[in-house]
């Protein structure tokens, strides 16, 4: 568990004069659900893009599994296993849904364009494989009743998991969920709380965006609190829900309530 | 009103071919290949159509041969709707240059079989192809960084600079064009001559099924996957690990590839060549084949190529005005049916129905996930 399967080391993201991130440290122990949690702005998504090359930071360093992520190409990062989900959903609307986790599954197939043309035995080997772990995702999920259905035609709810099986598809080894609970409702959040820790389980390093406090602090083996750009407390959910700069700058007018 | 309702009905007719073909695909798989065997005998036939007494008087093109309608023609422009459908409806990348690829597959045929060598068609298939393909890496690498209506101007530009090069340039033939070209060598009784189209249609035909074969495998495999969520969500796609511009430029390449084997096709039949041949006009007719015929589907590019290509002959005797009842046409399957003839469907996978769960319980408790 000590040992970091990701690092950020002094991250600092400006977008023209806006500084989103300012000298962001943490780093995430293997097989650890860690929360990242901060008030609206307060640059959670910019450190997912971070990490996971949609953006190059400004200054800084990203390291994962004991390599620096710096100059590599988005899907290359994909490759090395960090998955992603979005905090607006973003599935392949017009494939169904077994094929949207399949597309996340050939990230480790490695036939080639020739090789699908002449059918090759590779080639239908890795489908094979595809389809299954595909189908065992989405099983896994309990959406599998639908996985034929275009993903567009989901409901709501099943197109969160659809994007969380997509991404585990991967096979990923830090998983990274961006507001998975956005929209749920506190029934469908007992059950994704659930679902995250049997993740865990299999293996998966978790890393949580949240803005629910009840999920956050139920589900997560520490937390990292934004504000502005800046961590502003790290440590375990008991002592950042007790932390004053935290409950100042994110739970706001300190109370008893609170 | 009336005319609105009678176009529904006609596209309704469209629409229950596509069911028909649903409802063949549930069919046991020897009634599936012996369709598919009956469709293919009697698309060979094809020359022969205007004989049978209804079928003939609508297909049949008054004015104009119909074996040279369908040699010139049809042939051509579905084998172009099919490679422009791997670049434009799979992998969603607005290509509006298209008729460059077609100019550089037809040029290189014309270059070494008679402006600068002597070889044989059948030897500069394969290298038309090839070079079709590289043009195609050559537009791609710098150009597929761009997106959208970016990439569809610089794409434009491509096809114009391949026409006035061809037209500048005297070692392609200048304005003059280049003559001679190699016909490609009779096979027993086909007998690839000036008189006889038939042989054309029959070749044409043939390498039509072979690449309908290819492309329908590509399109089940990783890379038409691959293709499909480039288009449907290209940063999305990245992020689960679809190397993105890889994809797309092989969608270049291999649309480019079919490109220029229809345009080494049409250089062997009509033997002569000039840039007037290779207009921006061509771009937008390839384009409209496909996106009438329903963008993103084979078969409904096949549909779309061979409306583009046939009615304007068909409606021959509306003289001067055919091109205007073409485009009126044209503007009605695109009002009333915007997805094209044969839309693009959700893929239905055909194991999927066949699925069993195995050791893994349905909705939770999965063992070795």
């Amino acid at each position: 568990m000590s040992e970091p399967i990701l690092k950020i080391d002094h991250v600092t993201m400006q977008f023209g004069g806006v500084t989103a991130l300012n000298d962001v440290n943490f780093h995430i122990d293997k097989g650890e659900i860690l929360g990242l949690i901060g008030p609206n702005g307060a640059g959670k998504t910019t450190c997912f893009n971070v990490m996971t090359g949609v953006y190059t930071a400004t200054s800084g360093t990203v390291t994962f599994d004991g390599q620096s992520l710096a100059g590599l190409k988005r899907f290359q990062i994909t490759k090395r296993g960090i998955a992603r989900t979005f905090q607006n959903i973003r599935l392949f609307p017009d494939m169904t849904a077994v094929e949207n986790v399949m597309v996340g599954a050939d990230a480790n197939h490695k036939t080639s364009v020739l090789g699908a043309m002449i059918g090759s035995p590779r080639h239908h080997a890795e489908e094979r494989r595809g389809r299954e772990r595909a189908m065992e995702l989405l099983s896994f999920m309990g959406i599998a009743d639908r996985a034929g259905d275009a993903a567009r035609n989901l409901p709501y709810g099943y197109q969160r998991r659809l994007e969380i099986a997509r991404a585990l598809a991967t096979d990923p080894k830090l998983l990274c969920l961006d507001e998975p609970a956005a929209g749920f409702t506190p029934a469908e959040k007992v059950e994704l709380m659930d679902l995250i820790r049997k993740i865990r389980a299999q293996g998966y390093t978790v890393l949580l965006i949240e803005h629910d406090m009840s999920l956050v602090m139920g589900v997560t083996d520490r937390i990292v609190v934004l504000d502005f750009g800046k961590v502003i407390a790290t440590g375990s959910p008991a002592e950042v829900q007790n932390n004053p700069d935290v409950i100042a700058a994110y739970l706001g007018v300190p109370d008893d309530a609170a | 009103m009336s005319l609105s309702d009678s176009f529904r009905s006609l596209t309704n007719g469209a629409k229950s071919v596509g069911g028909l073909g649903e409802k063949l695909a549930e069919q046991p798989r020897h009634v599936r290949w012996s369709a598919a065997g009956i469709l293919i005998i009697s698309l060979y036939l094809l020359p022969w159509w205007p004989e049978v007494p209804v079928l003939g008087w609508i297909v049949n093109t008054p004015g104009t041969s119909f074996t040279s309608v369908i040699t010139d023609k049809v042939v051509i422009y579905v084998l172009v709707a099919l490679g422009l459908n791997v670049v434009v409806g799979l992998a969603g990348l607005l290509d509006l240059g298209y008729v460059g690829f077609y100019a550089v597959g037809a040029y290189t045929v014309a270059i070494l079989s008679s402006q600068h060598a002597n070889l044989p068609w059948l030897l500069c298939l394969p290298i038309a192809v090839l070079v079709s393909m590289v043009a195609g890496v050559i537009l791609g690498t710098p150009t597929l960084r761009l997106r959208g209506d970016y990439l569809a101007i610089v794409t434009l530009g491509f096809g114009e600079i391949i026409r006035i090069t061809a037209n500048n340039s005297e070692w392609l033939g200048g304005s003059r064009g280049i003559s001679n070209i190699a016909k490609p060598p009779s096979i027993g009784p086909l007998e690839f001559g000036v008189l006889d189209a038939k042989p054309y249609y029959f070749l044409g035909l043939t390498i039509i099924l072979v690449v309908i074969f290819l492309l329908r495998r590509l399109e089940n495999s990783r890379v038409g996957r691959a293709w499909n969520a480039v288009r449907e969500d290209e940063d999305a796609a990245e992020l689960m690990g679809v190397p993105t511009f890889k994809f797309k430029l092989w969608a270049f390449a291999i649309g480019a590839a079919v490109g220029g084997l229809a345009g080494t096709l049409y250089a062997g039949k009509v033997g002569f060549i000039n840039p007037s041949n290779f207009p921006l006009q061509l771009s937008i007719l390839f384009l409209a084949a496909v996106v009438l015929g329903g963008n993103g589907n084979m078969w409904g590019a096949i549909v779309g190529g061979i409306v583009v290509a046939w009615m304007p002959e068909r409606f021959r005797g509306f003289a001067d005005k055919r091109v205007f009842v073409f485009g009126v046409a044209l503007v009605l399957v695109m009002v009333f049916r915007p997805q094209g003839l044969i839309p693009r469907k959700i893929r239905r996978e055909r194991w999927l129905a066949n699925w069993k769960p195995g050791s893994t319980p349905s909705g939770s408790e999965a063992s070795n996930v």
